[in-house]
């Protein structure tokens, strides 16, 4: 997201629908691992020997390049396979984990699909959950509390900064992730992509697209 | 940070998990921060190339490692906590007393909050963390 300090007028919140799924009971709970890089984080921090937010920028660089491409993979199978796609809808969580991508357990995934009437944009307004399993670790912007209340306050404003924007009449829906049920954008397959393998077609998939922060590429791009 | 914009020479750690593009990869987000946390303390000049490789290449060879190298980032984290006790940064004793205070401060936090150490009932005052 653009870091400007842009004050968009809330012209369509009657378009803009907002689903919390906040209420579940479950504990949070960090494995020894986990807790442990926090622990040397947390102390490195503390001597003035490391800077949080390089860290993120150098796990970004690495991270963005790699993690998508299993998300990547699960739509372009969701655009060829009518089948998967429907037990993607009905059962995201298993649809996945069929492909091998599992994430820690207890968490659920949720498949969100565009049409040409909605489009799913996807936030975390409470701090940063994010469906890692098939989109690698956060991009910053998503982890910043600029996109995570303006997301919900304005997100058509917001999409217009990412470079998308969507005619008036479609419809926004904006899914606020937990740390238990996460999210996964699944983007409108392109025009002009008709016998295209798996393969070629994950290609067209972004990580923004997944997030709902992006549409899937045109064919062209490809050319 | 333009050391980001090209590869660190960590990229080629001996047995680091890898796409055929030389790009890391990670199962867990654990180990991107522990792979990121190290370039940065790399990229900070804590230490070099050779200790580093050192260190890691005699963690990942200890006997009771999985054959198939699935634990292969906790040598990683093993080797740079054993890099930073070495050089006198931290302890064991330490760094195994933060390790459960952030577990503590997980149990504790409500559902849906950001998992902050000072939400370890029994921490001390300390500055805050971020959720994952």
């Amino acid at each position: 997201m653009s870091g400007q300090d842009h004050h968009h007028d809330h012209d369509h919140p009657h378009d803009d629908h907002h689903e919390h799924a906040h209420d579940h009971d479950h504990e949070n709970h960090y494995s020894d691992m986990q807790a442990r890089v926090r622990a040397l984080e947390t102390l490195l921090t503390e001597k003035g020997l490391v800077d949080p937010a390089a860290i993120d920028a150098i796990v970004e660089t690495y991270e963005t390049k790699v993690g998508p491409r299993n998300g990547a993979r699960v739509v372009a199978t969701a655009w060829s396979d009518p089948d998967f796609a429907d037990w993607l809808k009905r059962d995201a969580t298993a649809a996945i984990s069929s492909l091998g991508y599992t994430g820690r357990q207890g968490e659920h995934m949720r498949a969100v699909f565009n049409t040409e009437e909605t489009h799913n944009l996807v936030v975390c307004t409470l701090c940063s959950c994010y469906p890692w399993s098939v989109l690698g670790l956060p991009p910053v912007w998503y982890k910043a509390p600029a996109y995570r209340s303006r997301a919900v306050i304005d997100p058509r404003g917001v999409l217009s900064e990412f470079g998308l924007d969507l005619p008036e009449e479609t419809k926004i829906r904006v899914w606020d992730s937990t740390a238990e049920l996460r999210y996964l954008v699944v983007p409108v397959r392109p025009q002009g992509t008709k016998g295209w393998t798996v393969e070629q077609l994950a290609d067209l998939v972004t990580r923004d697209s997944m997030i709902g922060t992006g549409l899937a590429r045109q064919p062209e791009v490809l050319r | 940070m333009s050391q980001c914009e090209t590869s660190s020479p960590l990229v080629q750690s001996p047995g680091l998990p890898s796409t055929e593009n030389g790009e890391p990869v990670f199962a867990e987000p654990w180990q991107a921060q522990a792979f990121g946390l190290t370039v940065h303390l790399f990229e900070r000049g804590l230490f070099s190339w050779s200790e580093w490789a050192g260190h890691l290449s005699h963690q990942v060879h200890r006997p009771e490692r999985a054959a198939d190298g699935s634990d292969y980032f906790e040598a990683w984290v093993a080797a740079l906590t054993h890099l930073l006790v070495e050089k006198g940064i931290a302890d064991e004793a330490s760094v195994f007393a933060l390790q459960q205070s952030w577990q503590r401060a997980a149990e504790a936090t409500p559902h849906g909050r950001p998992i902050e150490l000072s939400n370890d009932p029994m921490a001390k005052p300390r500055q805050a963390g971020n959720c994952l």
